[in-house]
């Protein structure tokens, strides 16, 4: 049933398409992290009209399912504009789009939990906007929220196989092309099914220990 | 309006259908599991709890499109074959029944212990307090993140367009086989599409809402 010289046949390129998920994870959630908080920041400007822009943009990105997307931005974005995209590429900017709506709601309660008297300070020691952001304000919304944020770096982790659809080679595409050449499913299925669980596990054990440890510090105060 | 979209809207109707069928389905599937693993995991026996953990944390592990390749493609090997939409329902059930848990169990937590002292003092069953005195004031807790999965869920439904179950996503890629210019506009109202769905969600959940906070 379970045939291991096969298994160890399948290992060498299992670990090759590993490293491009894993790649394409660091990126989508780099993406997500950097606009998330663009979009954190610009839900707190004075025009409504760019809260209002905000806000829709994240409520229509959260509403609707990532593989869609994907395939708007992989096969309409050539025919709609001159640019057409990798499979990597698309699939990096997508996760980021997508996950950076889920990030700018984490910056958003960092950002909401610094008590209004720092912003009054800030104005108070008459500090420019960017000062008052990058001094005073990021550095004390952003260190509590980071397991939350490392809880969507497993999220984006575990989403990574949806660009299979748009041919991006990564684990599961490469299991499906063992499969078709050797037909024998079981063996490449599982074990991508053991490593998204193993990593997954081991991520999130991690996220749990940086939590404790964040904890400590910021209870103490 | 261009004679091509008499041609799209029908196919897409019945690929609506299946997406809302595949929806409905595993919210069902996935409430129960909720509802089940989130009690098990505040119940007093160790055993109990162990298991309901395993449960929970295994699922959330997941990946949910590998889990759905591995039911749907691996389990034949083993002599499990399951028709494409009780594996599709059971794969998204199981594994947002996992993430429901959490909410059943957090809003179970979150009822003040004044109502289980009382409901102590007053001598109810176990079973009564559970029923009678904790759960109805979980569920109010429970709606709006209920809600919020109950939206991911439908958006994961999108996934089973990999084991080639005819929902709104395949019925979408074989219209852009047949009408390729018009890839665009097919994407774009599969997106306005799906925003609908989740908006009646959200709308749904703010009536019930409405409803079970009437006594607050």
């Amino acid at each position: 049933m379970w045939k291991w010289d096969y298994v160890y046949s399948l290992l060498p390129e299992l670990m090759s398409a590993f490293r491009v998920t894993l790649t394409a994870t660091l990126c989508g959630f780099l993406v997500a992290s950097l606009l998330g908080l663009a979009l954190a920041v610009a839900y707190r400007s004075r025009f409504a009209a760019v809260r209002m822009t905000v806000r829709s943009f994240v409520e229509f990105v959260r509403s609707t399912p990532l593989l869609v997307q994907v395939f708007f931005l992989y096969y309409s974005l050539p025919m709609l504009t001159p640019f057409s995209l990798s499979a990597f590429t698309t699939g990096v900017i997508g996760l980021g789009l997508h996950y950076s709506t889920y990030m700018s709601e984490v910056y958003r309660s960092g950002i909401d939990a610094v008590p209004r008297g720092q912003w009054e300070a800030a104005s108070a020691l008459n500090l420019t906007k960017a000062k008052t952001w990058l001094k005073v304000i990021l550095p004390q919304a952003i260190p509590p929220v980071i397991p939350v944020m490392g809880n969507y770096l497993i999220v984006i982790f575990k989403e990574t196989p949806i660009l299979s659809a748009i041919t991006l080679v990564e684990l599961l595409l490469t299991a499906k092309n063992a499969a078709s050449v050797s037909y024998r499913v079981f063996e490449p299925y599982t074990i991508v099914g053991v490593l998204f669980l193993l990593v997954s596990l081991v991520l999130s054990a991690l996220v749990r220990a940086v939590e404790t440890r964040l904890n400590g510090r910021f209870v103490q105060r | 309006m261009n004679p091509v979209w008499s041609d799209m809207l029908p196919l897409l109707l019945e690929g609506t259908k299946i997406t809302v069928e595949v929806t409905v389905l595993s919210a069902v599937v996935s409430l129960v599991m909720a509802v089940v693993a989130g009690l098990c995991r505040v119940s007093s026996y160790a055993l109990v709890r162990g298991i309901a953990r395993v449960y929970v944390d295994f699922f959330r592990a997941c990946s949910l499109l590998v889990l759905l390749f591995w039911i749907y493609f691996a389990l034949p090997f083993v002599g499990i074959e399951l028709p494409k939409m009780t594996a599709a329902v059971l794969a998204i059930g199981l594994n947002y029944g996992a993430y429901g848990s959490e909410i059943v169990r957090s809003a179970i937590l979150a009822v003040p212990s004044g109502q289980r002292e009382a409901a102590l003092a007053l001598n109810l069953t176990r079973t009564q307090r559970m029923w009678r005195v904790i759960i109805p004031q979980a569920v109010v807790r429970m709606l709006p993140p209920f809600g919020n999965l109950l939206i991911e869920q439908l958006k994961s439904t999108s996934l089973v367009y990999f084991i080639t179950l005819t929902d709104l996503c395949y019925q979408a890629t074989i219209l852009r086989n047949n009408f390729y210019p018009w890839t665009p506009q097919i994407f774009g109202l599969l997106l306005v599409i799906y925003f609908i769905l989740s908006a009646c969600i959200t709308v749904t959940i703010r009536l019930l809402e409405r409803k079970y906070a009437a006594w607050r």
